[in-house]
């Protein structure tokens, strides 16, 4: 057993100069070493919350698991001391690790659902750790987790630890990983993205309880995220980290109210798009009237009379969670789901409900983007081969004229021309999806359907695929109709909203219409979900709340 | 982008033997010392400077009808994993394409005809037919087109649904070339190493079939007939019969290293040039 | 077990006995495909048109031919597996004793892969990509490259005739003493065994590696458990369905390899009668040798399937 110190104040966490490296195989290449954390120190004391930010990349996670020396996918520490609790871990072996993993550090991962054992109850898992360290007996272990069950806000919190983790929902696994981290009263815990992975206004409600379990067990946190609004709820300092480096650290209202380094700026300024609300036009590009849609033959109807109109050169957000049936709307535009009722009107005419009989025309006016751009592109297909096809399919654009054009679209992409001979597994995230707008673009569509085409990127890439967007619609004119779960996103581009619940449109309007009280219950739990960059939102946002989420 | 100097050497080993194979079942009139039916010695004489690999259970020169035997056996096996893979890939793609019924008989009637051990199935079949090179062929192909059918029809499947596909439909293109352009390149590699695989199998299965007297007919013989005619031989110390097996192994095991190494080339790579 | 698992498992083996009558309809097909028919071949070529009606007669043979296979189908029910052309022997009484012999040969090489294959499966992922691990992976390659009769008459030319240790053919019979006749199949359980524990094997390591790359196993890991903890609370849990396939699926491939090596070492099994009968053109015992070796094999895939449906903890425990 070790010794843990009986005293609760002072310095808990101690990582110095801490280096980890890890080997990369490139194909056709020899292995080369990776840096992926560079001289980063982080200080921790007892009961404090330090949260760690950061886009994709930048060894957030590799830095909060390195508190309990642990690398994962085989990453090595190869510099700097670990200190937690006044012993250097990397020099204490693997007995000592496995004494304070699970007893004095504990770690809530991202997806709970891959990190429950599926073939195990929920109880024993939660609190296996405390028994494991013998902190406890059975009976006082499970009658901790129970507590823990209520505190955290689990339903039939006697009877939820007799249940297996493929019974119970996202939300609730994400909370039973906290209790789990929490029975056996650990000194430090990592949180590692865990609401990253829930719907909106669950990822609130986890969120404030894991806010309430942190202040009640008086436990420090490590807390890992990329979105620095929710940080700035739970945190006492953040630190900014950028390409394994730290960028910036101070206490949680100097980073978000007055940062120095223009990346913190940067990250803190995200999603302020300047845009000018424009006034629908005489006649909508699109008009959708009383759409019914169903799988199954007509049994499970996933759009029940919906009806909305955009109009040209402007942008219709489409708003829900998971399931509202915002996705099922394009499918039923596009033609891939043909609705059972209803009409659709676009530029004029009435379209087809099946997409195998409409006009070329139809087609090359309605283009659409993915939200996931990895797939939306053939991997055998060079960037000029899937620009220039809907050049050739539609205007019949051959040899030089087709390359020029390829070249002019790259451009207003703001890619160079050397793009046209690359393929996509060549690119970064933000310049795949940069060419699934180019492919669009080559149409000279009139609308495009957006569907989620920000949410697989990082915010600062997302903003600039945003802003992209936005320029091309005043050069070209053309609608978009945006497909979002981000309210955020929605607020920086929108001329027009629709908010959809369980298939039906239960709010919709102008922006400024729509994001004006009084708000229907549904839409004030939406936009009451969105994390603000201020201090103490959070408990003003749960305060007045009028409805459940869909997580409870 | 291959490059030479990236090719294993398992990879070369193995490039290198069934090219060698390849060679003697080509050019065989011309590289066997001896012609192919005609006794030339005593019964089972050893191996000597006259007789490289010995004679055989009717004093003919091992080694002539060993050539001769690559010749069958490598014709007869890649005819009938041609005929499996035109067969089974083309149906495959076609029931993961149009999908409906036609993917429906076509996938349980699979299922069925794979509820059968391929050697037994193989055996009911040939108990009727006569045993000449076209059934042969025809019952391997047929048999074997099964599993590439499974294989073509996932694969293909797994391409019909991603993003780029359906961007192609949206954009009105035609069933062609769907088929064509977008999943064709992208099912290429893994049907090129199953393809390896499934020579391996025929060279394997009719070998069986032919050691149990039942595929390939005297006079003519594929390496499984000879150890068949040579196997009594064993009991009395003469290995004969071992050398028309290792050949077996040993082709089997060149084709394995190369396939192997396209393999793991192509999972390398994940897309782009390749 | 809870209703939805023993729905399940109804489901599958109601599909099973019906995949097995396809099969027997196709086994029948397919001995159908010539013209000319038993008559013809108890005959021979030089029998009277007369003759040969009176005795199409006598056999029912005129009769259309799904009255015909019902008939054959009915037999087999009873226990009646009908008459072997070439001997005039009931194939029933003939398959007994051969039957025992191949499933004792099987059941042999079952015991002695089974556990050498999880052992050393086990091993290849404790020493995963060192020098155990690359032997393992290139003995599954060497093995799927093969022959049975390379590996059978290797070890008969040095095992039983250089060394003499073992007898090169494997006669057996009936009240044999039982270690005699494990002495007589030593040499068919080897090649046995050489035939199904590399592909055994490396199915077991990609099972085992495949659950111990879960998530889960990482929460434990950082639970602070040993590492043999984890493997028995949490990765063997998980980890002995997939396992179990993998063995149900070798032994369906053992039932195949069986008829190969019966004809190498001269095994008085099914596998033998079966070639034997083929070469004779004696269709009444291919179609039961054929459907009985079917049957096994379906069977096998059955209860492979069944131990996944069961040890499923979604279906066993329903939301």
């Amino acid at each position: 057993m070790a010794k843990r110190p009986v005293d609760r104040s002072g310095l808990l966490l101690d990582i110095r100069n801490l280096r980890m490296e890890a080997t990369s195989y490139p194909p056709g290449e020899p292995p080369r070493n990776v840096v992926i954390v560079d001289g980063v120190s982080v200080k921790l004391e007892r009961g404090k919350v330090l949260g760690l930010i950061g886009e994709s990349g930048a060894g957030k996670s590799t830095i909060g698991l390195s508190s309990m020396c642990y690398g994962r996918g085989g990453v090595r520490i190869t510099g700097g001391e670990i200190v937690l609790n006044g012993r250097d871990l990397l020099k204490g072996g693997p007995r000592l690790l496995r004494q304070i993993r699970g007893r004095e550090v504990c770690y809530v991962a991202q997806s709970a659902a891959a990190a429950f054992n599926p073939a195990r109850k929920l109880m024993d898992q939660v609190t296996e750790a405390a028994l494991l360290h013998k902190i406890c007996t059975k009976a006082e272990a499970e009658k901790r987790a129970i507590g823990l069950f209520k505190k955290l806000g689990l339903p039939n919190p006697e009877i939820f630890g007799q249940r297996f983790p493929h019974q119970v929902s996202g939300g609730q696994l994400q909370r039973a990983m906290t209790a789990m981290a929490l029975c056996s009263e650990p000194d430090l815990i990592v949180f590692d993205e865990p609401t990253t992975a829930l719907d909106v206004t669950t990822q609130i409600d986890v969120l404030a309880s894991i806010k309430d379990a942190i202040r009640d067990t008086n436990v420090a946190a490590l807390y890992i995220t990329h979105d620095l609004a929710v940080v700035a709820q739970v945190a006492d300092d953040i630190m900014v980290l950028r390409h394994g480096k730290r960028v910036e650290y101070g206490d949680t209202r100097q980073i978000i109210k007055e940062p120095r380094q223009q990346y913190t700026n940067q990250l803190v300024s995200v999603h302020h798009i300047p845009h000018e609300e424009n006034n629908p036009t005489d006649a909508p590009i699109l008009s959708v009237n009383n759409i019914t849609a169903a799988y199954g033959g007509g049994l499970v109807k996933v759009l029940k009379n919906v009806s909305v109109d955009i109009h040209l050169g402007q942008t219709l957000a489409v708003v829900g969670e998971s399931g509202s049936g915002k996705s099922t709307l394009a499918r039923a535009i596009t033609g891939l789901l043909p609705p059972i009722e209803g009409k659709i009107n676009f530029s004029g005419r009435v379209l087809s409900p099946r997409l195998a009989n409409r006009t070329r025309d139809d087609l090359r006016e309605l283009q659409m983007i993915y939200q996931m751009a990895d797939t939306a592109m053939n991997p055998r297909q060079t960037i000029g081969t899937i620009i220039g096809r809907p050049l050739e399919f539609y205007f019949g654009m051959k040899g030089k004229e087709r390359d020029a054009r390829v070249a002019e679209l790259l451009h207003k992409i703001e890619m160079g021309k050397g793009f046209a001979d690359r393929y996509p597994a060549e690119l970064s995230g933000g310049q795949k999806q940069r060419v699934c707008i180019a492919r669009a673009l080559a149409a000279k569509p009139k609308l495009i359907i957006c569907d989620e085409v920000t949410s697989a990127l990082d915010p600062l890439v997302a903003d600039g695929i945003l802003k992209l967007l936005l320029d091309l619609q005043k050069e070209e004119n053309v609608a978009y109709l945006f497909i979002t779960h981000d309210l955020a996103t929605v607020k920086s581009i929108a001329d027009a909203i629709a908010v959809m619940y369980r298939g039906e449109v239960v709010r919709y309007g102008p922006k400024s219409q729509v994001l004006t009280p009084p708000f229907d219950a549904y839409t004030d739990l939406l936009l009451s979900s969105v994390p603000e960059m201020e201090l103490g939102w959070l408990e003003g946002a749960m305060k007045n709340r009028r409805m459940a989420s869909a997580g409870n | 982008m291959l490059n030479v100097k990236n090719i294993p050497i398992s990879a070369w080993i193995g490039l290198i033997i069934t090219a060698i194979f390849l060679f003697a079942a080509i050019f065989a009139p011309w590289v066997a010392p001896y012609p192919v039916g005609e006794t030339v010695g005593d019964v089972w004489e050893p191996m000597s400077a006259k007789y490289w690999l010995g004679t055989d259970n009717l004093g003919r020169d091992l080694l002539s009808r060993m050539i001769y035997g690559a010749r069958i056996t490598i014709f007869i096996a890649a005819m009938a994993t041609a005929l499996s893979f035109i067969l089974g890939s083309v149906l495959g793609f076609a029931a993961a394409v149009i999908g409906g019924w036609l993917d429906q008989f076509m996938s349980r009637f699979v299922d069925l005809i794979m509820a059968i051990p391929t050697l037994i199935f193989a055996l009911v079949v040939l108990s009727v037919l006569p045993s000449n090179v076209v059934t042969l062929i025809l019952v391997m192909g047929l048999l074997d087109a099964t599993r590439v059918y499974r294989l073509a029809r996932a694969v293909a499947v797994d391409i019909n649904v991603m993003d780029f596909v359906e961007a192609a439909k949206l954009r009105g293109e035609g069933r062609i070339w769907i088929i064509f352009r977008e999943i064709l390149p992208n099912a290429l590699t893994p049907l090129i190493a199953e393809l390896g695989l499934r020579f391996i199998f025929a060279v394997l299965f009719l070998s069986a079939l032919s050691f149990l007297g039942l595929g390939v007919q005297p006079p003519d013989s594929d390496w499984g007939g000879m150890v068949k005619e040579n196997k009594e031989g064993i009991v009395f110390g003469i290995p004969a019969a071992l050398i028309p097996a290792a050949a077996i192994a040993v082709l089997a095991i060149s084709v394995n290293l190369v396939a192997d190494w396209i393999l793991n080339r192509t999972t390398s790579l994940k897309g782009g040039r390749g | 077990m809870s209703a939805p698992v023993l729905k399940l498992v109804a489901q599958r083996i109601a599909m099973g006995l019906l995949l097995l009558l396809a099969v027997s309809v196709l086994i029948f097909v397919g001995t159908q495909i010539l013209p000319g028919d038993v008559a013809q071949s108890i005959l021979g070529q030089s029998a009277t048109p007369q003759a040969l009606e009176n005795l199409r007669r006598d056999m029912g043979l005129n009769d259309p031919a799904y009255v015909r296979y019902l008939r054959w189908l009915g037999g087999i029910l009873t226990g009646d597996l009908g008459t072997a052309l070439s001997t005039g022997q009931d194939i029933a009484s003939s398959l007994k004793e051969r039957l025992w012999n191949t499933l004792f040969l099987a059941f042999g090489a079952a015991v002695v892969s089974i556990p050498l294959a999880i052992m050393l499966g086990l091993l290849a992922v404790r020493y995963r990509n060192g020098v155990v691990d690359k032997l393992i992976s290139g003995l599954g390659l060497a093995s799927t490259s093969l022959p049975e009769f390379f590996t059978g008459y290797l070890l008969i030319y040095f095992v039983a005739v250089r060394l003499q240790w073992f007898p090169s053919v494997s006669t057996v019979y009936e009240g044999m003493p039982f270690g005699e006749r494990l002495s007589a199949i030593a040499l068919p359980v080897t090649v046995l065994t050489l035939v199904v524990l590399a592909h055994m094997m490396r199915m077991t390591r990609a099972a085992i590696l495949n659950v111990m790359q879960s998530a889960y196993i990482e929460t434990a890991e950082l639970k602070g458990l040993s590492p043999f903890q984890i493997i028995t609370r949490h990765a063997f849990p998980n980890a002995i369905a997939p396992i179990v396939n993998v063995v149900m699926l070798n032994l369906a491939f053992l039932v195949v390899g069986v008829v190969v090596v019966e004809v190498i070492f001269v095994y008085p099994g099914m596998g033998q009668y079966l070639v034997d009968h083929v070469a004779k053109r004696d269709v009444p015992v291919v179609q039961a040798c054929g459907l009985i070796f079917a049957a096994v094999y379906i069977s096998l895939n059955i209860i492979a399937d069944i131990v996944a449906i069961v040890s499923n903890p979604r279906l066993r425990h329903p939301k």
